[in-house]
């Protein structure tokens, strides 16, 4: 059997043991280990055919195939009782028409055709699976320190802390089969099988809002599934194919442009472009390695992915240009609301949204250099933001809630979580850290295929993605003071994958030339016959200058602070300090505390306002794009 | 011969910034008919502060001022020595970006809110600084300053409304009214001292030389748009430069501070408008 | 050579002036007196200023604010007091709401009476308070070396 199919299956395995055990000591240390291994196999199933590739066929591919049938079946059935359960009909029409349908794709139609190579490992692979089996083990390992205190802070939620675990390894099968196959209803299979896991994990807690939280991304996904296999049925019948390899290297005429139309539709509600984009604010309620998981870091990675893989399909067709206008006024729409959140898990999601859309531009741009800048993007947006959500789900147990004004305490209460936290952020919109690389990269490559309307969108997009995230900076450097010292533990299994991550954000950005050579000019090269690096190589130096000076200031600035004999005193309140720096004398002789709350401007850029507006012009955009497809058939 | 280039930039730059900026306070005083200080009188400010004690909030704050000098410096060195002009944007953000944090790092209100409205300000005039950039890549098919100083044309040509929303957001970098809303020079109350409240002697001197080093910043900006490779137009771009900066002396007396409402919306307006008909426009000729 | 006189800052603070003497002290910014000409800036923070310049007489309620904004000046330091309320108190130095001149809680460096006291004798007590920050300044060099 060969490696890569045990890398995908291995999870699975892992799954169904975890499902068995009851015992949390005895199931925590099966994570830990089992999380490891994960690791090991992608790191060495990437160092074996990361040279040269590899395609693989199975000689019982259609028992595969009718396991999958028969799952997704399986499938479709619970998701119409979960729909008839919770009054959402919409679902389980949705379900009831793809699974007979794909079925009898399955049982009539597919015979004429052969697939050549069911799973596909190229460069590109190697970088989403790399991503998937690194970050993905890591917040696996973090969940066994979370979970060690959820349950105690939140006793109103019902305990099932092996379904969850179990849960999230199935969802790094599935997510592993889909970046590694070739064969669409191999992919389609996984891409219902992570629609599913986010379902299960969104509801976990079993409250009112989580139950239809989750339903509501249940309906929404299903929905974009639905559009996929549709996609498959046409290009199977009209192509005689099911290979995404052979999709991509036909000629972008009517009758294959709507497929990739149909799948689009199901990358963008995958990857929660507006106006799909409720399902993952709502998806917000999960404990917060689910949202690391699976709402930043990989499952929303699928829907780009698949979009990169389009890319030569999308382009300067009529497709591609409605897909590179949604993805770019997702960008700004959910870049301007995320201004106005107080909850750090929601400005973490809106964040997440914009990015994603930054992704879907460049992959629907479709020259080498935005793709370049797209994938550079999936691999640096994972790390920082599954980061970020990590360190704020720990934040969380330290300070006792998420709001981001609470979190000026946090380098009181905890140092090296705020440490981490600050790193994570700066690795999310500042020079020379991944996110701002591939920013760049992106600008040039907008304006060099002639984008201006993108281009205008990526620079204030940018200037809101500066705003929040530096006044989010602000309050973890505050450092105020805390009156009562009730210290929470910050457990090893939590601060591990927390600082192996810190970690891989700096490394990333130290070796992204190498990625570049390696990595993504061999793959770009075989996609479009040449390839050039958008970022020069002066350029590369300064910035690795900088990187120097971002780390070996604050080390340099450690002795000068502990000599330091100035004076000291206190913060100037017009002369009315009461000397405790916080508080100062008002009318009438009474104390009153002196707080500043960061800047939300709610009138603005407030979500229920813009939300309503931006989802309107999302629709009619995707109207327009029927509306040229429709008139390009005729 | 590159590293005495580099060491003349990092002396030179803040004494030609000081010498505006003294030239500011003269001209200012003028056209409010006195007589105003010397031309000199920032540099004797900065000694003056620099032979004063030096008192602080906290251990903290000091570090973001020190090295948001070192990212401004290393700014400059990058955009006088011709590299490229998106990073060295990239590379001011950073330290305009550590300043502000040395705001929040003292707990005060009144730095605080300086940081928020500098933050504020800096989201007003980003998309600007950025299309700037973008622009004369659009133009000039470079982002290396050394190419785009060295072409037939001056880019003023081909990007005449970028160069006007440049000039409208000149008010914001050189921090003059109507929009020196985080830290004024003339308003010498707490909430526009606001992200220099809490510093005092060596730190508040830093800050001052910090400020030369970007008012040079932004006119080199400015330059840009006038130089090309003939010696004449250089000549006349530094006097566009005076000229620009003697402009924006004229508004910052003329207009009042403004509210950060309209601060923001005038300012994203006029980059929307300007910047899309300019680039649009060009499209049509590249 | 100390820079202290060519660029000294002033704080104002108004005690319980009436605030002739703080008008006063406004005009010498205007154009007709002018003293911007020496350098000099009216800023609002104290850890930016040299010179305190104080109109009004000290009470209950402002004494800990005139100390605590003393105390937020950096060394060399000078308080100058404008005014007849501020040097003793004036007029109304018996009244039971007023404790008395700016000396009764810090060390005032300059007198400048005057009720209201003129442009140019403020001048002229800043020039002098000059003198006196320069030689505070030496002093503070000799101590540092």
């Amino acid at each position: 059997m060969n490696i890569i199919s045990v890398l995908i299956l291995f999870p699975l395995l892992a799954a169904i043991t975890i499902l068995l055990v009851r015992n949390d000591g005895i199931r925590n240390n099966i994570v830990r280990i089992c999380a490891l291994i994960t690791m090991l196999l992608t790191l060495y199933v990437v160092s074996i055919y990361f040279k040269s590739g590899v395609s693989l066929s199975f000689s019982n591919e259609h028992v595969i195939d009718s396991v999958m049938i028969s799952i997704e079946i399986l499938m479709a059935a619970y998701v119409i009782y979960v729909g008839i359960k919770n009054k959402c009909y919409l679902v389980s029409i949705f379900a009831a028409i793809q699974t007979p349908l794909i079925t009898w794709f399955e049982l009539t139609q597919k015979h004429g055709i052969e697939v050549n190579s069911a799973i596909v490992f190229d460069k590109l692979s190697a970088i989403m699976v790399l991503v998937v089996g690194v970050i993905g083990s890591l917040i696996c390992l973090y969940a066994v320190g979370y979970f060690k205190w959820y349950h105690t802070v939140h006793k109103e939620y019902k305990e099932r802390k092996y379904f969850f675990f179990a849960v999230m390894f199935v969802f790094l099968s599935a997510m592993l089969g889909l970046v590694l196959s070739n064969n669409l209803t191999w992919i389609y299979f996984c891409w219902e099988v992570t629609s599913l896991c986010s379902f299960l994990l969104i509801g976990y807690t079993q409250t009112k809002e989580a139950i239809k939280n989750s339903v509501l991304a249940l309906v929404i996904n299903v929905g974009g599934g639905l559009a996929f296999c549709v996609a498959i049925v046409m290009i199977g019948i009209n192509y005689k194919t099911l290979e995404l390899s052979t999709l991509i290297s036909l000629k972008p005429e009517i009758m294959v442009l709507i497929p990739v139309f149909l799948l689009s539709i199901a990358a963008l509600t995958k990857s929660a472009q507006l106006p799909f984009s409720s399902w993952l604010l709502g998806a917000m309620v999960a404990p917060t390695p689910s949202s690391a998981l699976l709402h930043s870091a990989t499952m929303v990675k699928a829907g780009v992915y698949l979009l990169i893989r389009l890319a030569p399909l999308l382009g300067q067709t009529s497709v591609g240009k409605i897909v590179t206008l949604i993805g770019g006024f997702t960008f700004l729409a959910s870049s301007l609301m995320a201004i106005s959140q107080r909850d750090a898990k929601k400005v973490l999601a809106y964040s997440t949204i914009a990015n994603l859309g930054l992704i879907v531009t460049c992959a629907s741009v479709g020259t080498p250099e935005s793709i370049w800048a797209a994938i550079l993007l999936v691999v640096f947006h994972s790390i920082s933001k599954s980061l970020l959500f990590l360190s704020v789900g720990s934040a969380e147990h330290q300070i006792g809630n998420r709001i981001v004004d609470n979190m000026n305490v946090l380098m009181h209460v905890s140092r090296k979580l705020s440490i981490y936290m600050l790193i994570g952020i700066a690795g999310m919109f500042l020079a020379p850290f991944g996110m701002l690389i591939s920013k760049w990269a992106a600008m040039k490559a907008f304006i060099d295929s002639k984008n201006i309307v993108i281009v205008i969108i990526l620079v204030y997009g940018s200037a809101a993605t500066l705003f929040y995230w530096a006044k989010w900076m602000g309050k973890l450097v505050t450092n105020a003071n805390v009156k009562e010292e009730s210290k929470k533990k910050f457990y090893f299994d939590e601060e591990l994958p927390i600082f192996l991550q810190a970690v891989l954000v700096v490394i990333a950005c130290l070796t992204f030339p190498l990625i570049s050579k390696y990595a993504l000019v061999p793959y770009l090269t075989v996609l479009f016959g040449n390839s050039i690096v958008p970022i020069d190589a002066s350029d590369i130096n300064i910035m690795l200058i900088m990187l120097g000076m971002l780390l070996l200031l604050p080390i340099a600035f450690m002795p000068i602070r502990k000599n330091d004999k100035r004076r000291i005193v206190p913060i100037y309140m017009a002369g009315e300090n009461t000397g405790d720096n916080e508080s100062f004398y008002s009318i009438a002789g009474t104390t009153r505390k002196a707080e500043v709350k960061n800047w939300y401007m709610e009138d603005y850029f407030g979500s229920a306002k813009l939300t309503y507006w931006c989802n309107l012009s999302a629709i009619i955009i995707m109207c327009v794009g029927v509306i040229l497809l429709i008139g390009g058939l005729a | 011969m590159m590293i005495l280039k580099i060491i003349l930039i990092i002396i030179i730059t803040p004494i030609i910034g000081g010498l505006l900026a003294g030239m500011d306070r003269v001209i200012s005083a003028r056209l409010q008919g006195r007589h105003g200080p010397s031309v000199f009188q920032p540099f004797y400010d900065v000694l003056k502060l620099l032979q004063k004690e030096t008192i602080e909030v906290n251990t903290y704050h000091r570090f973001y001022i020190y090295a948001s000098l070192l990212f401004i410096i290393l700014t400059v060195i990058v955009l006088l020595t011709g590299g490229d002009i998106l990073l060295g944007i990239f590379i001011l953000t950073v330290g305009s970006i550590l300043f502000v944090l040395g705001g929040y790092a003292s707990n005060s209100p009144y730095n605080t809110i300086g940081s928020e409205r500098e933050l504020l300000s800096m989201m007003a005039y980003e998309p600007m600084v950025l299309l700037t950039g973008v622009g004369l890549y659009y133009a000039n098919k470079s982002f290396f300053i050394k190419d785009i100083i060295s072409t037939k044309v001056p880019a003023i040509v081909f990007l005449p409304g970028i160069f006007l929303g440049l000039i409208y957001i000149l008010t914001f970098k050189l921090r003059k009214s109507p929009f020196d809303l985080s830290m004024s020079h003339h308003g010498h109350q707490e909430i526009v001292k606001g992200l220099t409240t809490e510093y005092s002697g060596r730190d508040l001197a830093i800050i001052e030389v910090t400020h030369w080093y970007e008012t040079i910043i932004a006119l080199t900006l400015v330059f840009l748009f006038i130089a090309t490779s003939s010696t004449g137009s250089r000549i006349i771009g530094v006097f566009v430069c005076l000229l620009a900066y003697l402009f924006e002396i004229l508004v910052d007396n003329g207009f009042a501070r403004v509210k950060w409402q309209l601060a923001l919306k005038s300012t994203w307006l006029v980059t929307g408008v300007l910047g899309s008909i300019n680039l649009i426009v060009l499209s049509f000729f590249r | 050579m100390n820079y202290v006189t060519k660029s000294p800052w002033i704080l104002h603070y108004d005690g319980t002036s009436c605030n002739g003497c703080d008008i006063e002290v406004l005009a010498c910014l205007t154009p007709l007196y002018d003293v911007e000409r020496f350098g000099l800036i009216n800023t609002g923070d104290p850890k930016h200023a040299d010179i305190l310049l104080i109109t009004g007489s000290v009470n209950e309620q402002n004494m800990p604010v005139v100390k605590q904004l003393y105390d937020q000046m950096p060394n060399p330091k000078v308080v100058v007091a404008v005014g007849i309320c501020a040097a003793t108190g004036g007029i109304f130095a018996d009244c039971y709401n007023v404790k008395g001149g700016v000396d009764k809680v810090l060390p005032v460096d300059v007198y400048v009476p005057g009720c209201a006291a003129r442009p140019e004798s403020i001048i002229d007590g800043v020039v002098k308070a000059l003198g006196i920050l320069d030689e505070k300044q030496k002093a503070m060099n000799l101590k540092k070396s």
